[in-house]
């Protein structure tokens, strides 16, 4: 369960580069609830799932992720509760440790570590069969360097890194935008699979609007810093990618009409 | 012969240097000029020590002891203060230097008639000559003394690279290898990166002074300029290693490390024969680690204009 209360962020306050990224969000996930943000650019999607992960401390409000006040915590704690997948392939794994390396470090994911053998034969017995069943043939390499492989199977195994142990929240961050189409919907078959067989509460953004109308229980969409929509259940079952880009051209209409609002006035008054 | 024998065993005194370089500059990327600073710690720690009659071997531990804190400091600096990771390594340093004064209480500590790792091990070949004090190696005449010290280090640091091959294969060893590799991916696997380069920064600077304490055990003193240009002297050991091997294969960049210390000291004695002038020893050391540097980008980009044309 996360709870996300009244959570404000600004960057580089005080500046003309001064950024209101989240704008006092609120939000709460059920237990296995798997929600999607969509937005525009700059909408703070990414953001607020940053702020979830602990990337940056929020100026305002509270976060709490299963039944702990994480506000105050660092990256690295919030690790033991969080899963996650990182928009582009080459943040979720360390290129010159081989395969297995890689995933005997996520084994220990949020654990202490010490001078225990990484690569135990029953740990590599496991990855032997988890990896196999990513169907891309990387069970015979699992001594190669990750380096060497294709974005679409790097986010493959972030994927399964990120819930070897089973996190209390997965944080998926356009896990598949940088990806072939081809590789983006074998990574998204992965990800349906392993949210259902472990019930994982997730919460996802996504560009795509396809993937927001036919994945997950409830979808939010944001602008400027700002939960505006919230569709769920049966709602979020109706909704078609048509419906969601409509929802887009409306923002971006009352968007023109703040800005020519504006302009007549300043024409007028100043 | 002899002079091959004592190029090779400061090869591999310093091919522990060697080491920790590799471990700072390969594995975090962090370039840490601290090194230079706790070469001579090292040595000053142990030559003190051995001064005032302390065993040769608990003198050697204190020194690789004294080198991790200094790495430490290093890395507290850059992780916790935010100081660029060239700026602390250069703090540290400079610091050092006052350290390692006040550690010998002068500018150097002969160690001719103490007790050493060097002469300990020595007596032990000696032992093992059945008294002879030199034997006939494909046609030379060896030293037993010389060879014994070689063997002893040699074995030295056959150990110490298995040991950190072990090291860097546990899960600590493997977290701080990807911490240098992906910052974002450990701290999302729930590793304190700046903690683990700390740490890391720690283990390297121990290697350091470890090198520096046998160098100064072998050379009869230390010295409170011998730190100078090591960590240059180290990155050109590093790169020569990796050239041998050729692969970035974790066991194989460690042997690297070490031929690539022993190989670089040949050559600079091989230069130096010549006529080379010790003076101009650190400016080629500086250009050779320059060329070495710029060659990998410079072949590259000969390569894809050949593959334009």
């Amino acid at each position: 369960m996360l709870e996300v209360q009244g959570v404000s962020k600004t960057f580089n306050p005080g500046t003309p580069n001064e950024v209101r990224s989240l704008r006092g969000v609120d939000l709460q996930l059920a237990n296995g609830s798997w929600v999607i943000i969509i937005g525009t650019n700059g909408s703070g999607k990414s953001t607020l799932l940053n702020a979830v992960a602990g990337t940056f401390l929020v100026d305002e409000g509270n976060i709490r992720l299963a039944g702990r006040n994480v506000t105050q915590w660092p990256e690295h704690a919030r690790a033991e509760l969080i899963g996650r997948v990182f928009q582009n392939p080459f943040s979720g794994t360390s290129p010159s440790l081989t395969i297995q390396e890689n995933l005997s470090l996520a084994a220990r994911r949020g654990r202490s570590r010490g001078l225990g053998w990484g690569l135990k034969a029953s740990l590599v017995a496991r990855m032997r069969d988890e990896v196999a069943q990513l169907n891309m043939g990387l069970e015979d390499r699992l001594g190669n360097a990750i380096g060497s492989l294709s974005g679409g199977q790097r986010q493959a195994l972030t994927l399964l890194m990120a819930t070897w142990l089973r996190p209390e929240l997965l944080l998926l961050d356009e896990h598949t935008a940088a990806l072939d189409p081809k590789s983006a919907d074998s990574v998204i078959a992965l990800t349906e699979k392993v949210v259902a067989r472990d019930k994982l509460t997730t919460l996802m953004v996504t560009h795509s609007m396809h993937q927001a109308a036919s994945l997950g229980d409830r979808l939010i969409m944001m602008h400027r810093g700002q939960i505006i929509h919230d569709f769920k259940d049966a709602e979020k079952r109706r909704l078609r990618p048509d419906d969601l880009l409509g929802r887009f051209e409306e923002v971006r209409r009352a968007e023109q009409l703040d800005e020519s609002a504006a302009q007549m006035l300043a024409e007028k008054y100043i | 012969m002899n002079l091959l024998i004592a190029t090779f065993t400061i090869g591999c005194i310093l091919s522990l240097l060697a080491l920790g370089v590799f471990i700072s500059f390969r594995i975090f990327a962090f370039p840490d000029i601290t090194a230079d600073g706790s070469v001579t710690l090292g040595a000053s720690v142990a030559a003190t020590l051995l001064v005032h009659h302390t065993s040769p071997p608990l003198a050697s531990l204190a020194a690789f002891f004294a080198g991790m804190i200094a790495g430490a400091c290093t890395g507290t600096l850059h992780t916790r203060f935010k100081i660029n990771s060239l700026l602390s390594g250069i703090l540290v340093m400079t610091a050092l230097y006052s350290v390692n004064l006040h550690i010998m209480g002068k500018s150097n500590v002969a160690l001719l008639s103490v007790t050493t790792l060097a002469t300990q091990s020595e007596r032990i070949g000696l032992k093992l000559a059945h008294g002879a004090t030199s034997f006939g190696l494909a046609g030379w005449e060896v030293s037993v003394r010389d060879t014994s010290t070689l063997g002893a280090i040699a074995l030295a640091v056959a150990l110490t690279g298995i040991l950190l091959y072990w090291f860097l294969r546990t899960n600590l060893g493997m977290a701080m290898r990807a911490t240098g590799d992906n910052v974002q991916m450990i701290r999302a696997l729930g590793v304190d990166d700046a903690n683990m380069i700390t740490f890391g920064l720690a283990i390297s600077n121990g290697f350091v002074a470890l090198s520096g304490a046998l160098l100064a055990q072998y050379q009869g003193f230390a010295d409170v300029g011998m730190g100078i240009g090591m960590v240059v002297w180290g990155l050109a050991s590093v790169i020569i290693g990796e050239a041998l091997v050729g692969t970035n294969q974790l066991g194989m960049t460690i042997i690297g490390a070490v031929m690539g210390s022993v190989l670089f000291r040949l050559l600079v004695a091989v230069a130096l024969r010549w006529g080379l002038s010790p003076n101009d020893l650190k400016l080629i050391t500086a250009v050779f680690v320059f060329c070495a540097l710029i060659a990998p980008r410079f072949l590259r980009k000969k390569r894809l204009r050949s593959a334009h044309a």
